[in-house]
């Protein structure tokens, strides 16, 4: 049995996504015990992605077929199961994305291979893999295990590994794309860009984002002039977007904008990954929740424990006294 | 158009404190409230959307305890037609991909059109049911949708990206979709809904044993105390003065 680790790297438009380097961060920590680690890259006209990623592996397995050039589930699935099927590697990592979302899952089930999803962390011990995730929004932490197999699969949530630079030289294989008729069934038809808004959150010094603890839209003036008050813009987590109270150009995480403004402060926000991933890097982050445990405060770097609708009128008004 | 939609009931964590049992493969339940996944509760709207438009069934599919009859039967009362609830002697260690098994056997044999899910659940996040069923089905999918257009015997949807960018595709019927939140606003069930929703049927699948778990929990724990914010204590006029301070340090005001 290898000990070999695959990444299977995402890119999109051509260019190679940051999760493919947390990735090989990761394989190549794993890939020490024993194996070698692999880029498996699938696209079309891959030169300039192939030289980016050369630094991070051993070797890069190059797939390269026009019908490779946007994700297609299907097609990936038919490239992918051929190619672990008879290279057989040990771990194969795929990102907890819309991409690894939309493959992993299919992909472990036509291999009938153990698949752990959305994973912070990986450990081998002897020929057993274990993952770590967090569940219940991240208020608890779970150890899995995977049934004994020749083979795992496990997807790895972005941001969970920082990255490292690479210093190996991969040696490059060109593999024959298996694809031969389109299909039909299922087809990529285009891009679409998101809608741009009346403001940039993204260029803003000061912002303050709102949540689900928002409870109702006739509390959003509130916010707004608080919002007015601290020199900021009004920004949200998904919830406040799902419900219709602000646009999606407001919503700050990694299905909407990541900002990095001076200060941010999170109103009622509980701390979901997909929101921290958004606004992690802001230089100050406040967090103000009623819930203690909210997993807000391990990123914030100054919390209120209390009622967003007591202390945010006080707080306003204390804001524009020191103005 | 005959559609089936998998539902599961999941409690509210979002605001409430969650504890670990002394199994360390649960958490405690009692004092939580459950209610339907939300993404979900969307996807149970679309359908409903759909049905209006087209005619057609819509067979809602749950796998869980007695309870999730509940979330039945809150579909049911929005104007599902039926519901299945699949309840194995060994619920409490199924992972991502035995839940799939279970859903797949009933919706193959249902011959549905569509197929919906909820795109992510609120407890295990997991991100997999919905495409591990569509492989189990032999029928395309996409997740993570956020827009669906239904015409004759295809669909385009736009799948959810990241950084707001959508990617459309076009895909033939049947298929599944998982449902991302905010795609639809979810309507409540009306009073005349939930007396006709004592009416219908919702068939129990149990007395089985399912095998074949790829996955285990090891073990739950708290997650470990890492970085944490300064908690600025006292009451709301001293913490609120005391943040102004800080920032004004800070030169942030």
């Amino acid at each position: 049995m290898t000990k070999d680790i695959f990444v299977i790297a995402e890119h999109r438009r051509g260019e190679i996504r940051d999760i493919t380097f947390e990735l090989l961060t990761k394989g190549y920590e794993l890939s020490k015990d024993g194996g070698r680690l692999h880029t498996v890259l699938l696209g079309f006209q891959n030169e300039k992605m192939i030289d980016e990623l050369k630094p991070f592996s051993d070797g890069i397995l190059n797939i390269d077929d026009e019908k490779l050039k946007d994700f297609n589930a299907e097609y990936y699935q038919m490239v992918l199961s051929n190619l672990l099927q008879e290279k057989k590697p040990f771990i194969t990592l795929l990102g907890q994305t819309a991409f690894g979302i939309d493959l992993a899952p299919s992909l472990a089930t036509e291999l009938n291979m153990p698949y752990a999803a959305d994973c912070i962390d990986i450990e081998i011990d002897k020929e057993r893999v274990y993952t770590e995730k967090q569940i219940y929004g991240g208020k608890i932490s779970s150890r899995v295990s995977l049934v004994e197999n020749w083979g795992y699969m496990v997807s790895v949530r972005p941001g969970s590994i920082a990255p490292k630079e690479g210093e190996l030289k991969a040696e490059v294989t060109a593999i024959t794309s298996p694809l031969k008729e389109e299909i039909d069934y299922r087809r990529f038809v285009q891009y679409i860009e998101a809608a741009k808004g009346e403001v940039d959150i993204t260029q803003a010094e000061v912002v303050v984002g709102i949540g689900r603890g928002l409870k109702e839209d006739k509390n959003l003036p509130l916010m707004e002039e608080f919002a007015k008050s601290i020199g900021g813009v009004l920004a949200c987590s998904r919830p406040v977007v799902d419900a219709g109270w602000l646009s999606k150009d407001r919503q700050v995480g990694s299905s909407g904008k990541t900002v990095k403004p001076k200060l941010y402060i999170a109103v009622g926000i509980s701390g979901a990954f997909q929101h921290v991933m958004g606004m992690k890097s802001a230089d100050t982050i406040v967090a103000i929740n009623k819930d203690p445990n909210a997993p807000i405060f391990t990123v914030a770097d100054y919390g209120i424990v209390g009622d967003l609708f007591q202390v945010i009128p006080k707080l306003n008004e204390k804001v524009l006294k020191v103005k | 158009m005959n559609i089936a939609v998998c539902i599961k009931r999941v409690p509210e964590t979002a605001e409430a404190a969650v504890n670990i049992d002394s199994s360390e493969k649960r958490i405690v339940e009692d004092q939580l409230v459950f209610d339907i996944n939300e993404a979900d509760n969307y996807a149970l709207e679309e359908a409903l959307l759909l049905k209006e438009k087209t005619e057609g069934d819509i067979t809602l599919f749950t796998v869980g305890p007695k309870e999730a009859d509940e979330v039945i039967k809150m579909g049911l009362a929005k104007g599902a037609t039926c519901g299945v609830r699949i309840t194995p002697e060994n619920l409490d260690s199924l992972d991502s991909y035995t839940i799939a098994k279970l859903l797949a056997e009933p919706i193959k044999e249902g011959n549905f059109d569509l197929v919906l899910t909820g795109c992510i659940s609120s407890d295990a996040g997991n991100s997999q049911v919905g495409v591990t069923l569509a492989e189990l089905l032999g029928i395309p999918h996409a997740s993570l949708v956020i827009n669906m257009e239904i015409e004759d015997d295809s669909a385009t949807v736009q799948r959810e990206l990241e950084g707001g960018l959508l990617g459309e595709l076009k895909i033939k019927l049947p298929a599944l979709f998982t449902i991302q939140t905010g795609i639809n606003e979810p309507r409540y069930a009306s009073i005349l809904g939930i007396k006709r929703a004592a009416q219908k049927e919702i068939k129990v699948v149990e007395n089985i044993t399912v095998e074949g778990m790829k996955t285990e929990i090891v073990k739950m724990y708290y997650p470990p105390a890492g970085k944490m914010a300064e908690i600025l204590e006292g009451g709301v006029e001293e913490v609120s003065g005391k943040l102004c301070e800080i920032l004004k340090g800070k030169g942030l005001l």
